[in-house]
Protein backbone atom coordinates (compact mmCIF):
# COMPACT_ATOMS: atom_id res chain seq x y z
CA UNK A 1 0.00 0.00 0.00
CA UNK A 2 1.07 3.53 -0.59
CA UNK A 3 1.75 5.85 2.29
CA UNK A 4 0.35 9.33 2.14
CA UNK A 5 -0.61 12.06 4.49
CA UNK A 6 -4.13 11.23 3.71
CA UNK A 7 -4.33 8.68 6.48
CA UNK A 8 -4.27 11.43 9.07
CA UNK A 9 -6.94 13.34 7.23
CA UNK A 10 -9.17 10.62 5.87
CA UNK A 11 -10.18 7.70 8.02
CA UNK A 12 -9.18 4.77 5.86
CA UNK A 13 -10.70 1.48 6.89
CA UNK A 14 -8.34 -1.03 8.43
CA UNK A 15 -5.66 1.45 9.35
CA UNK A 16 -4.48 1.59 12.94
CA UNK A 17 -3.88 5.30 12.91
CA UNK A 18 -4.29 5.55 16.70
CA UNK A 19 -1.25 3.37 17.34
CA UNK A 20 1.50 5.98 16.77
CA UNK A 21 -0.55 8.56 18.66
CA UNK A 22 -0.81 6.35 21.73
CA UNK A 23 2.86 5.37 21.53
CA UNK A 24 4.02 8.97 21.26
CA UNK A 25 1.86 10.10 24.17
CA UNK A 26 3.11 7.26 26.38
CA UNK A 27 6.67 8.39 25.65
CA UNK A 28 5.91 12.07 26.18
CA UNK A 29 4.07 11.59 29.47
CA UNK A 30 6.70 9.34 31.01
CA UNK A 31 9.69 11.48 30.00
CA UNK A 32 10.43 12.86 33.51
CA UNK A 33 10.61 9.27 34.80
CA UNK A 34 13.26 7.93 32.46
CA UNK A 35 15.06 10.88 30.95
CA UNK A 36 17.43 11.49 33.93
CA UNK A 37 18.48 7.83 33.73
CA UNK A 38 19.85 8.25 30.25
CA UNK A 39 21.63 11.49 31.01
CA UNK A 40 19.01 14.00 29.92
CA UNK A 41 17.32 16.76 31.85
CA UNK A 42 13.69 17.80 31.93
CA UNK A 43 14.21 21.21 30.32
CA UNK A 44 15.64 19.42 27.27
CA UNK A 45 12.39 17.50 26.90
CA UNK A 46 10.57 20.81 27.23
CA UNK A 47 12.64 22.20 24.37
CA UNK A 48 11.73 19.20 22.22
CA UNK A 49 8.02 19.80 22.82
CA UNK A 50 8.28 23.55 22.18
CA UNK A 51 10.27 23.27 18.96
CA UNK A 52 8.21 20.23 17.98
CA UNK A 53 5.09 22.35 18.30
CA UNK A 54 6.69 25.08 16.16
CA UNK A 55 7.63 22.52 13.50
CA UNK A 56 4.16 20.92 13.56
CA UNK A 57 2.64 24.40 13.23
CA UNK A 58 4.84 25.09 10.21
CA UNK A 59 3.89 21.72 8.81
CA UNK A 60 0.20 22.57 8.95
CA UNK A 61 1.11 25.01 6.18
CA UNK A 62 4.01 23.19 4.54
CA UNK A 63 2.95 19.55 4.68
CA UNK A 64 -0.82 19.87 4.59
CA UNK A 65 -1.40 22.97 2.45
CA UNK A 66 1.72 22.75 0.29
CA UNK A 67 2.89 26.29 0.98
CA UNK A 68 6.47 27.00 2.12
CA UNK A 69 7.19 29.67 4.72
CA UNK A 70 10.81 30.44 5.49
CA UNK A 71 9.93 32.99 8.13
CA UNK A 72 8.07 31.15 10.83
CA UNK A 73 10.60 32.26 13.43
CA UNK A 74 8.95 35.69 13.18
CA UNK A 75 5.73 34.44 14.75
CA UNK A 76 7.59 32.17 17.14
CA UNK A 77 9.74 35.14 18.26
CA UNK A 78 6.77 37.50 18.52
CA UNK A 79 5.06 34.94 20.74
CA UNK A 80 8.22 34.82 22.80
CA UNK A 81 8.49 38.61 23.20
CA UNK A 82 4.75 39.04 23.72
CA UNK A 83 4.85 36.67 26.65
CA UNK A 84 8.08 38.10 28.08
CA UNK A 85 6.94 41.71 27.84
CA UNK A 86 3.59 40.90 29.43
CA UNK A 87 5.26 39.18 32.38
CA UNK A 88 7.81 41.93 32.76
CA UNK A 89 5.63 45.01 32.45
CA UNK A 90 1.95 44.14 32.63
CA UNK A 91 0.95 41.15 34.68
CA UNK A 92 2.29 38.30 36.77
CA UNK A 93 -0.20 35.81 35.38
CA UNK A 94 1.47 33.07 33.35
CA UNK A 95 -1.70 32.08 31.42
CA UNK A 96 -2.39 35.71 30.55
CA UNK A 97 1.17 36.17 29.30
CA UNK A 98 0.85 33.00 27.26
CA UNK A 99 -2.35 34.25 25.63
CA UNK A 100 -0.78 37.67 24.98
CA UNK A 101 2.17 36.06 23.20
CA UNK A 102 -0.10 33.85 21.10
CA UNK A 103 -2.24 36.82 20.11
CA UNK A 104 0.73 39.01 19.23
CA UNK A 105 2.36 36.44 16.95
CA UNK A 106 -0.91 35.09 15.58
CA UNK A 107 -2.43 38.44 14.73
CA UNK A 108 0.82 39.66 13.16
CA UNK A 109 0.83 36.53 11.00
CA UNK A 110 -2.83 36.95 10.06
CA UNK A 111 -2.35 40.56 8.96
CA UNK A 112 0.88 39.86 7.11
CA UNK A 113 -0.63 36.75 5.52
CA UNK A 114 -3.45 38.79 4.00
CA UNK A 115 -0.85 40.77 2.05
CA UNK A 116 1.09 37.86 0.65
CA UNK A 117 -1.31 34.99 -0.13
CA UNK A 118 -1.32 35.82 -3.82
CA UNK A 119 2.41 35.04 -4.02
CA UNK A 120 3.48 31.47 -4.67
CA UNK A 121 6.49 29.26 -4.23
CA UNK A 122 9.84 31.00 -3.98
CA UNK A 123 8.25 34.46 -3.93
CA UNK A 124 6.07 33.52 -0.98
CA UNK A 125 9.07 32.07 0.85
CA UNK A 126 11.12 35.20 0.14
CA UNK A 127 8.58 37.67 1.52
CA UNK A 128 8.12 35.53 4.63
CA UNK A 129 11.90 35.71 5.23
CA UNK A 130 11.80 39.47 4.72
CA UNK A 131 9.03 39.95 7.27
CA UNK A 132 10.93 37.82 9.77
CA UNK A 133 14.06 39.92 9.32
CA UNK A 134 12.07 43.11 9.85
CA UNK A 135 10.85 41.74 13.18
CA UNK A 136 14.38 40.67 14.07
CA UNK A 137 15.87 44.11 13.44
CA UNK A 138 13.09 45.85 15.35
CA UNK A 139 13.80 43.68 18.39
CA UNK A 140 17.53 44.09 17.86
CA UNK A 141 17.41 47.89 17.72
CA UNK A 142 14.64 48.76 20.14
CA UNK A 143 16.90 48.55 23.17
CA UNK A 144 14.68 50.32 25.67
CA UNK A 145 11.78 47.88 25.19
CA UNK A 146 13.30 44.61 24.09
CA UNK A 147 16.79 44.71 25.56
CA UNK A 148 18.25 44.72 22.06
CA UNK A 149 21.01 42.25 21.31
CA UNK A 150 21.15 41.08 24.94
CA UNK A 151 17.58 39.91 24.80
CA UNK A 152 14.71 40.50 27.16
CA UNK A 153 15.50 39.58 30.75
CA UNK A 154 13.98 40.31 34.12
CA UNK A 155 10.83 38.21 34.00
CA UNK A 156 9.97 34.80 35.35
CA UNK A 157 7.14 32.40 34.74
CA UNK A 158 4.80 32.50 37.72
CA UNK A 159 3.11 29.65 39.58
CA UNK A 160 -0.39 28.78 38.43
CA UNK A 161 -3.36 29.43 40.69
CA UNK A 162 -6.22 27.14 39.87
CA UNK A 163 -9.00 27.56 42.42
CA UNK A 164 -7.57 26.76 45.83
CA UNK A 165 -4.55 24.97 44.35
CA UNK A 166 -1.18 26.39 43.59
CA UNK A 167 0.83 24.62 40.92
CA UNK A 168 4.43 25.66 41.24
CA UNK A 169 5.60 25.52 37.64
CA UNK A 170 8.14 28.21 38.56
CA UNK A 171 10.45 26.04 40.62
CA UNK A 172 9.37 22.50 39.85
CA UNK A 173 10.71 21.57 36.41
CA UNK A 174 8.65 18.39 36.22
CA UNK A 175 5.40 20.26 36.82
CA UNK A 176 6.47 22.82 34.24
CA UNK A 177 7.17 20.04 31.75
CA UNK A 178 3.61 18.80 32.21
CA UNK A 179 2.35 22.34 31.77
CA UNK A 180 4.14 22.52 28.40
CA UNK A 181 2.81 19.08 27.51
CA UNK A 182 -0.75 20.23 28.29
CA UNK A 183 -0.50 23.32 26.09
CA UNK A 184 1.17 21.21 23.40
CA UNK A 185 -1.66 18.67 23.58
CA UNK A 186 -4.33 21.34 23.16
CA UNK A 187 -2.53 22.93 20.20
CA UNK A 188 -1.86 19.77 18.24
CA UNK A 189 -5.31 18.45 19.16
CA UNK A 190 -6.88 21.48 17.50
CA UNK A 191 -4.60 21.08 14.47
CA UNK A 192 -5.43 17.38 14.10
CA UNK A 193 -9.11 18.14 14.48
CA UNK A 194 -8.99 20.82 11.77
CA UNK A 195 -7.06 18.55 9.41
CA UNK A 196 -9.74 15.88 9.69
CA UNK A 197 -12.51 18.32 8.87
CA UNK A 198 -13.93 19.29 5.48
CA UNK A 199 -11.86 22.47 5.83
CA UNK A 200 -8.69 20.41 6.34
CA UNK A 201 -9.48 18.40 3.24
CA UNK A 202 -9.73 21.58 1.15
CA UNK A 203 -6.17 22.39 2.28
CA UNK A 204 -5.02 18.98 1.15
CA UNK A 205 -6.81 19.60 -2.14
CA UNK A 206 -4.85 22.84 -2.60
CA UNK A 207 -1.59 21.04 -1.87
CA UNK A 208 -2.41 18.25 -4.30
CA UNK A 209 -3.60 20.36 -7.20
CA UNK A 210 -4.28 24.04 -6.87
CA UNK A 211 -5.92 24.38 -10.28
CA UNK A 212 -8.34 21.54 -9.62
CA UNK A 213 -9.13 23.00 -6.20
CA UNK A 214 -9.93 26.36 -7.76
CA UNK A 215 -12.21 24.80 -10.37
CA UNK A 216 -14.05 22.88 -7.67
CA UNK A 217 -15.03 26.27 -6.31
CA UNK A 218 -12.57 26.55 -3.43
CA UNK A 219 -11.40 30.15 -2.96
CA UNK A 220 -7.76 29.10 -2.88
CA UNK A 221 -6.23 32.37 -1.64
CA UNK A 222 -8.65 32.65 1.26
CA UNK A 223 -8.01 29.08 2.37
CA UNK A 224 -4.22 29.50 2.15
CA UNK A 225 -4.58 32.65 4.22
CA UNK A 226 -6.59 30.79 6.86
CA UNK A 227 -4.06 27.99 6.93
CA UNK A 228 -1.18 30.48 7.22
CA UNK A 229 -2.93 32.30 10.07
CA UNK A 230 -3.67 29.09 11.97
CA UNK A 231 -0.08 28.02 11.48
CA UNK A 232 1.17 31.38 12.82
CA UNK A 233 -1.03 31.20 15.93
CA UNK A 234 0.43 27.82 16.86
CA UNK A 235 3.98 28.92 16.04
CA UNK A 236 3.37 31.87 18.37
CA UNK A 237 2.10 29.46 21.04
CA UNK A 238 5.38 27.57 20.77
CA UNK A 239 7.32 30.83 21.07
CA UNK A 240 5.29 31.86 24.13
CA UNK A 241 6.14 28.55 25.81
CA UNK A 242 9.78 29.08 24.86
CA UNK A 243 9.85 32.40 26.74
CA UNK A 244 8.42 30.67 29.82
CA UNK A 245 10.89 27.82 29.49
CA UNK A 246 13.95 30.06 29.42
CA UNK A 247 12.64 33.05 31.38
CA UNK A 248 14.28 34.98 28.57
CA UNK A 249 13.44 36.26 25.09
CA UNK A 250 16.30 36.20 22.62
CA UNK A 251 16.29 38.21 19.36
CA UNK A 252 17.68 35.09 17.69
CA UNK A 253 14.22 33.54 18.15
CA UNK A 254 13.11 35.96 15.41
CA UNK A 255 16.03 35.32 13.11
CA UNK A 256 15.79 33.42 9.84
CA UNK A 257 18.30 30.83 11.05
CA UNK A 258 15.64 29.58 13.45
CA UNK A 259 13.10 29.63 10.59
CA UNK A 260 15.49 27.41 8.68
CA UNK A 261 15.93 25.09 11.65
CA UNK A 262 12.17 24.71 11.98
CA UNK A 263 11.95 23.79 8.30
CA UNK A 264 14.78 21.26 8.77
CA UNK A 265 12.94 19.66 11.70
CA UNK A 266 9.74 19.34 9.69
CA UNK A 267 11.41 17.96 6.58
CA UNK A 268 13.79 15.66 8.47
CA UNK A 269 11.00 14.18 10.56
CA UNK A 270 8.65 13.82 7.62
CA UNK A 271 6.33 16.56 6.46
CA UNK A 272 3.74 14.19 5.08
CA UNK A 273 3.23 12.64 8.51
CA UNK A 274 1.35 14.42 11.27
CA UNK A 275 3.91 13.49 13.96
CA UNK A 276 6.92 13.75 11.68
CA UNK A 277 8.01 17.27 12.70
CA UNK A 278 7.99 16.29 16.38
CA UNK A 279 10.33 13.41 15.62
CA UNK A 280 12.49 15.79 13.60
CA UNK A 281 12.55 18.27 16.48
CA UNK A 282 13.51 15.55 18.95
CA UNK A 283 16.43 14.42 16.80
CA UNK A 284 17.52 17.99 16.15
CA UNK A 285 17.32 19.21 19.75
CA UNK A 286 18.94 16.16 21.32
CA UNK A 287 21.77 16.09 18.78
CA UNK A 288 22.29 19.83 19.17
CA UNK A 289 22.51 19.47 22.93
CA UNK A 290 24.84 16.49 22.75
CA UNK A 291 27.16 17.62 19.95
CA UNK A 292 27.38 21.27 21.00
CA UNK A 293 28.92 20.12 24.30
CA UNK A 294 31.80 18.73 22.24
CA UNK A 295 32.20 21.15 19.35
CA UNK A 296 30.92 24.57 18.31
CA UNK A 297 30.47 23.20 14.81
CA UNK A 298 27.43 21.17 15.83
CA UNK A 299 25.45 22.50 12.88
CA UNK A 300 27.72 20.77 10.37
CA UNK A 301 26.83 17.41 11.90
CA UNK A 302 23.11 18.13 11.85
CA UNK A 303 23.51 19.45 8.31
CA UNK A 304 25.16 16.20 7.27
CA UNK A 305 22.38 14.17 8.87
CA UNK A 306 19.80 16.34 7.12
CA UNK A 307 21.42 15.74 3.73
CA UNK A 308 21.51 11.99 4.37
CA UNK A 309 17.88 11.89 5.42
CA UNK A 310 16.76 13.87 2.38
CA UNK A 311 18.81 11.64 0.07
CA UNK A 312 17.89 8.27 1.53
CA UNK A 313 14.53 8.83 3.26
CA UNK A 314 12.82 11.50 1.18
CA UNK A 315 9.66 11.07 3.22
CA UNK A 316 11.56 11.85 6.41
CA UNK A 317 12.42 9.65 9.36
CA UNK A 318 8.84 8.94 10.36
CA UNK A 319 7.74 8.51 6.77
CA UNK A 320 10.44 5.88 6.39
CA UNK A 321 9.42 4.04 9.55
CA UNK A 322 5.83 4.01 8.41
CA UNK A 323 6.58 2.82 4.90
CA UNK A 324 8.72 0.06 6.39
CA UNK A 325 6.11 -1.05 8.93
CA UNK A 326 3.44 -1.25 6.25
CA UNK A 327 5.42 -3.59 4.04
CA UNK B 1 -28.54 28.04 -21.49
CA UNK B 2 -25.02 29.07 -22.44
CA UNK B 3 -24.34 31.81 -24.91
CA UNK B 4 -21.17 33.40 -26.24
CA UNK B 5 -21.57 36.69 -28.06
CA UNK B 6 -18.77 37.94 -30.28
CA UNK B 7 -16.06 36.55 -28.02
CA UNK B 8 -12.54 37.64 -28.98
CA UNK B 9 -9.17 36.99 -27.39
CA UNK B 10 -5.95 38.64 -28.46
CA UNK B 11 -2.55 37.81 -26.99
CA UNK B 12 -0.62 40.89 -28.05
CA UNK B 13 -1.02 41.10 -31.80
CA UNK B 14 -2.02 37.45 -32.13
CA UNK B 15 -5.78 37.08 -32.31
CA UNK B 16 -6.39 33.56 -30.99
CA UNK B 17 -10.18 33.75 -31.04
CA UNK B 18 -11.97 36.20 -33.31
CA UNK B 19 -15.60 37.19 -32.83
CA UNK B 20 -17.03 33.74 -32.05
CA UNK B 21 -20.68 33.35 -31.08
CA UNK B 22 -22.63 30.28 -30.16
CA UNK B 23 -25.74 29.34 -28.22
CA UNK B 24 -26.16 26.01 -26.43
CA UNK B 25 -29.70 24.89 -25.59
CA UNK B 26 -30.57 23.12 -22.32
CA UNK B 27 -29.92 19.39 -22.52
CA UNK B 28 -27.83 19.76 -25.67
CA UNK B 29 -24.50 18.08 -26.27
CA UNK B 30 -22.34 20.48 -28.22
CA UNK B 31 -18.97 19.56 -29.63
CA UNK B 32 -16.39 22.15 -30.59
CA UNK B 33 -13.94 20.93 -33.19
CA UNK B 34 -11.29 22.41 -35.39
CA UNK B 35 -7.75 21.81 -36.61
CA UNK B 36 -4.80 22.38 -34.27
CA UNK B 37 -4.40 26.03 -33.37
CA UNK B 38 -8.02 26.83 -34.21
CA UNK B 39 -8.50 28.46 -30.80
CA UNK B 40 -10.73 25.78 -29.27
CA UNK B 41 -9.00 25.63 -25.91
CA UNK B 42 -8.64 29.41 -25.73
CA UNK B 43 -12.35 29.75 -26.36
CA UNK B 44 -13.06 27.10 -23.77
CA UNK B 45 -10.86 28.83 -21.21
CA UNK B 46 -12.84 32.03 -21.59
CA UNK B 47 -16.14 30.22 -21.09
CA UNK B 48 -14.84 28.53 -17.93
CA UNK B 49 -13.22 31.63 -16.47
CA UNK B 50 -9.59 30.69 -16.84
CA UNK B 51 -8.97 34.11 -18.35
CA UNK B 52 -11.28 36.91 -19.54
CA UNK B 53 -11.97 37.68 -23.22
CA UNK B 54 -10.60 40.81 -24.85
CA UNK B 55 -14.05 41.57 -26.23
CA UNK B 56 -17.52 40.03 -26.26
CA UNK B 57 -19.59 38.51 -23.52
CA UNK B 58 -20.55 35.15 -22.09
CA UNK B 59 -24.07 34.66 -20.82
CA UNK B 60 -25.44 31.79 -18.76
CA UNK B 61 -29.20 31.64 -18.29
CA UNK B 62 -29.52 35.33 -19.02
CA UNK B 63 -26.72 36.41 -16.66
CA UNK B 64 -23.59 38.05 -17.97
CA UNK B 65 -20.76 36.03 -16.44
CA UNK B 66 -17.93 37.36 -18.58
CA UNK B 67 -15.96 38.63 -15.56
CA UNK B 68 -16.98 35.96 -13.04
CA UNK B 69 -14.23 34.13 -11.18
CA UNK B 70 -13.87 30.36 -11.38
CA UNK B 71 -15.53 30.05 -7.99
CA UNK B 72 -18.55 32.13 -9.02
CA UNK B 73 -18.97 30.06 -12.17
CA UNK B 74 -18.91 26.85 -10.17
CA UNK B 75 -21.59 28.29 -7.90
CA UNK B 76 -23.65 28.99 -11.01
CA UNK B 77 -23.42 25.36 -12.07
CA UNK B 78 -20.50 25.27 -14.49
CA UNK B 79 -18.02 22.44 -13.96
CA UNK B 80 -15.06 21.65 -16.16
CA UNK B 81 -12.42 19.04 -16.78
CA UNK B 82 -9.02 19.70 -18.32
CA UNK B 83 -7.16 18.45 -21.36
CA UNK B 84 -4.43 17.18 -19.05
CA UNK B 85 -6.26 15.44 -16.24
CA UNK B 86 -6.38 17.57 -13.09
CA UNK B 87 -6.95 15.39 -10.04
CA UNK B 88 -5.57 14.94 -6.52
CA UNK B 89 -3.07 12.18 -7.32
CA UNK B 90 -2.08 11.14 -3.78
CA UNK B 91 -5.68 10.64 -2.71
CA UNK B 92 -8.00 7.78 -3.54
CA UNK B 93 -10.82 8.18 -6.05
CA UNK B 94 -13.34 8.21 -3.23
CA UNK B 95 -11.41 10.94 -1.40
CA UNK B 96 -11.18 13.00 -4.58
CA UNK B 97 -14.93 12.84 -4.96
CA UNK B 98 -15.44 13.45 -1.26
CA UNK B 99 -13.65 16.80 -1.40
CA UNK B 100 -15.77 17.84 -4.36
CA UNK B 101 -19.00 16.74 -2.66
CA UNK B 102 -18.16 18.57 0.56
CA UNK B 103 -17.25 21.77 -1.25
CA UNK B 104 -20.39 21.56 -3.39
CA UNK B 105 -22.50 21.06 -0.25
CA UNK B 106 -21.14 24.31 1.17
CA UNK B 107 -19.10 22.57 3.86
CA UNK B 108 -15.68 23.88 2.83
CA UNK B 109 -15.16 25.91 6.03
CA UNK B 110 -16.84 23.47 8.39
CA UNK B 111 -14.67 22.18 11.22
CA UNK B 112 -17.05 19.25 11.65
CA UNK B 113 -20.16 17.69 10.12
CA UNK B 114 -23.29 16.44 11.82
CA UNK B 115 -24.15 12.77 11.57
CA UNK B 116 -26.88 13.42 9.01
CA UNK B 117 -24.59 15.60 6.92
CA UNK B 118 -21.92 12.90 6.99
CA UNK B 119 -24.43 10.29 5.88
CA UNK B 120 -25.68 12.50 3.09
CA UNK B 121 -22.13 13.14 1.89
CA UNK B 122 -21.33 9.43 1.96
CA UNK B 123 -24.45 8.51 -0.02
CA UNK B 124 -23.73 11.17 -2.61
CA UNK B 125 -20.13 9.93 -3.00
CA UNK B 126 -21.30 6.34 -3.55
CA UNK B 127 -23.91 7.48 -6.05
CA UNK B 128 -21.33 9.40 -8.10
CA UNK B 129 -18.71 6.65 -7.86
CA UNK B 130 -21.26 4.14 -9.13
CA UNK B 131 -22.53 6.37 -11.95
CA UNK B 132 -19.01 6.88 -13.29
CA UNK B 133 -18.10 3.19 -13.06
CA UNK B 134 -15.36 3.65 -10.47
CA UNK B 135 -16.66 1.28 -7.79
CA UNK B 136 -13.81 -1.21 -8.15
CA UNK B 137 -11.10 1.45 -8.14
CA UNK B 138 -12.61 3.71 -5.48
CA UNK B 139 -10.03 2.98 -2.79
CA UNK B 140 -6.92 3.18 -4.95
CA UNK B 141 -4.80 6.29 -5.31
CA UNK B 142 -6.00 8.00 -8.47
CA UNK B 143 -2.36 8.65 -9.40
CA UNK B 144 -2.03 4.89 -9.90
CA UNK B 145 -5.15 4.42 -12.00
CA UNK B 146 -5.28 4.04 -15.78
CA UNK B 147 -5.63 7.13 -17.89
CA UNK B 148 -9.28 6.38 -18.59
CA UNK B 149 -10.12 5.86 -14.92
CA UNK B 150 -8.33 9.08 -13.99
CA UNK B 151 -10.49 10.87 -16.51
CA UNK B 152 -13.58 9.19 -15.06
CA UNK B 153 -12.49 10.38 -11.60
CA UNK B 154 -12.12 13.91 -12.90
CA UNK B 155 -15.58 13.76 -14.45
CA UNK B 156 -16.89 12.32 -11.17
CA UNK B 157 -15.52 15.38 -9.35
CA UNK B 158 -17.19 17.66 -11.86
CA UNK B 159 -20.49 15.78 -11.36
CA UNK B 160 -20.18 16.20 -7.60
CA UNK B 161 -20.59 19.93 -8.15
CA UNK B 162 -24.15 19.25 -9.43
CA UNK B 163 -23.39 21.14 -12.62
CA UNK B 164 -26.01 22.41 -14.98
CA UNK B 165 -23.39 22.68 -17.69
CA UNK B 166 -20.55 20.21 -17.98
CA UNK B 167 -17.53 21.46 -19.90
CA UNK B 168 -15.08 18.79 -21.03
CA UNK B 169 -11.78 19.73 -22.64
CA UNK B 170 -10.72 16.81 -24.86
CA UNK B 171 -12.04 14.06 -22.61
CA UNK B 172 -10.49 11.27 -24.67
CA UNK B 173 -7.14 12.93 -25.40
CA UNK B 174 -4.26 10.47 -25.44
CA UNK B 175 -6.43 7.42 -24.84
CA UNK B 176 -6.42 4.01 -26.45
CA UNK B 177 -9.33 2.42 -28.27
CA UNK B 178 -10.94 0.83 -25.25
CA UNK B 179 -10.52 3.79 -22.91
CA UNK B 180 -11.96 6.13 -25.52
CA UNK B 181 -14.96 3.85 -25.82
CA UNK B 182 -15.30 3.73 -22.04
CA UNK B 183 -15.26 7.53 -21.64
CA UNK B 184 -17.48 8.09 -24.69
CA UNK B 185 -20.15 5.78 -23.30
CA UNK B 186 -19.89 7.51 -19.92
CA UNK B 187 -20.51 10.87 -21.62
CA UNK B 188 -23.39 9.40 -23.60
CA UNK B 189 -24.97 8.08 -20.39
CA UNK B 190 -24.61 11.45 -18.69
CA UNK B 191 -26.19 13.14 -21.67
CA UNK B 192 -29.01 10.73 -22.53
CA UNK B 193 -29.96 9.37 -19.09
CA UNK B 194 -29.03 12.15 -16.70
CA UNK B 195 -29.86 14.99 -19.07
CA UNK B 196 -26.74 17.09 -18.54
CA UNK B 197 -26.00 19.97 -20.86
CA UNK B 198 -22.51 19.21 -22.12
CA UNK B 199 -20.00 21.22 -24.13
CA UNK B 200 -16.89 19.39 -25.20
CA UNK B 201 -13.81 19.89 -27.28
CA UNK B 202 -12.79 16.72 -29.03
CA UNK B 203 -10.27 15.52 -31.55
CA UNK B 204 -11.62 12.01 -32.11
CA UNK B 205 -14.14 12.44 -34.92
CA UNK B 206 -15.91 9.15 -34.26
CA UNK B 207 -16.62 10.33 -30.74
CA UNK B 208 -17.83 13.71 -31.97
CA UNK B 209 -20.11 12.40 -34.68
CA UNK B 210 -21.52 9.69 -32.42
CA UNK B 211 -22.26 11.89 -29.44
CA UNK B 212 -22.92 15.45 -30.47
CA UNK B 213 -26.32 17.00 -31.10
CA UNK B 214 -24.68 19.96 -32.77
CA UNK B 215 -21.12 20.74 -33.77
CA UNK B 216 -19.31 24.07 -33.85
CA UNK B 217 -16.25 24.23 -36.10
CA UNK B 218 -13.51 26.76 -35.44
CA UNK B 219 -10.70 27.50 -37.85
CA UNK B 220 -7.88 29.97 -37.31
CA UNK B 221 -9.74 31.57 -34.44
CA UNK B 222 -12.99 32.16 -36.31
CA UNK B 223 -16.30 30.39 -36.52
CA UNK B 224 -16.28 28.31 -39.67
CA UNK B 225 -19.54 26.40 -39.43
CA UNK B 226 -22.21 25.20 -37.06
CA UNK B 227 -24.80 22.49 -37.48
CA UNK B 228 -25.86 18.90 -36.92
CA UNK B 229 -23.28 16.16 -37.51
CA UNK B 230 -24.71 15.42 -40.94
CA UNK B 231 -24.64 19.06 -42.00
CA UNK B 232 -21.07 19.42 -40.81
CA UNK B 233 -19.93 16.25 -42.55
CA UNK B 234 -21.32 17.56 -45.83
CA UNK B 235 -19.99 21.09 -45.45
CA UNK B 236 -17.31 21.80 -48.10
CA UNK B 237 -15.63 24.54 -46.06
CA UNK B 238 -15.15 22.13 -43.14
CA UNK B 239 -13.76 19.47 -45.44
CA UNK B 240 -11.34 22.01 -46.87
CA UNK B 241 -10.18 23.12 -43.42
CA UNK B 242 -9.55 19.56 -42.33
CA UNK B 243 -8.08 18.10 -45.49
CA UNK B 244 -6.28 21.22 -46.61
CA UNK B 245 -7.87 23.26 -49.37
CA UNK B 246 -6.81 22.57 -52.92
CA UNK B 247 -7.07 26.06 -54.30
Amino acid sequence: MSTTTADTVFERPGQRSWLPTVAIWVVLLTVPLWLPWIGGYTALAGRVLVLGLAAMALNFLLGFTGVMSFGHAAYFGLGCYGTGLTLKYLSDSTPLALVAGILLGGIAGTLFGALIVRRRGVYFAMVTIAFGQICYYVAYRWNSLTGGDDGLRGFQRQPLHIGPWLIDIQNNPVLFYYFIAAVFAICIGVMAFLLRSPFGRTLLAIRENERRARFLGIPVERHIWLSFSISCFFAAAAGALYALLNNFADPMTLHYTLSGEIVIMAVMGGMRAFWGPLVGAAVFVVLQDYISSMTVNWMSFIGLLFVLVVLFFPRGLLGFVRAYSEK
Amino acid sequence: MLEAKGVTKAFGSLVAVNNVSLAVAPGELRAIIGPNGAGKTTFFNMITGFFPPTAGEIVVEGRDITRFTAQQRVALGMARTFQITEIFPELTARENVRIAVEVASGYRLRPWLSRTARTRVRERIEEIIASTGLTKQADRRVGELSHGDQRAAEIAMALALKPRILLLDEPTAGMGEQETYHIASLIRRLHKHSGYTIVLIEHDMRVVFNLADRITVLDQGSLLAEGTPTEIADNPAVQAAYLGSAQ
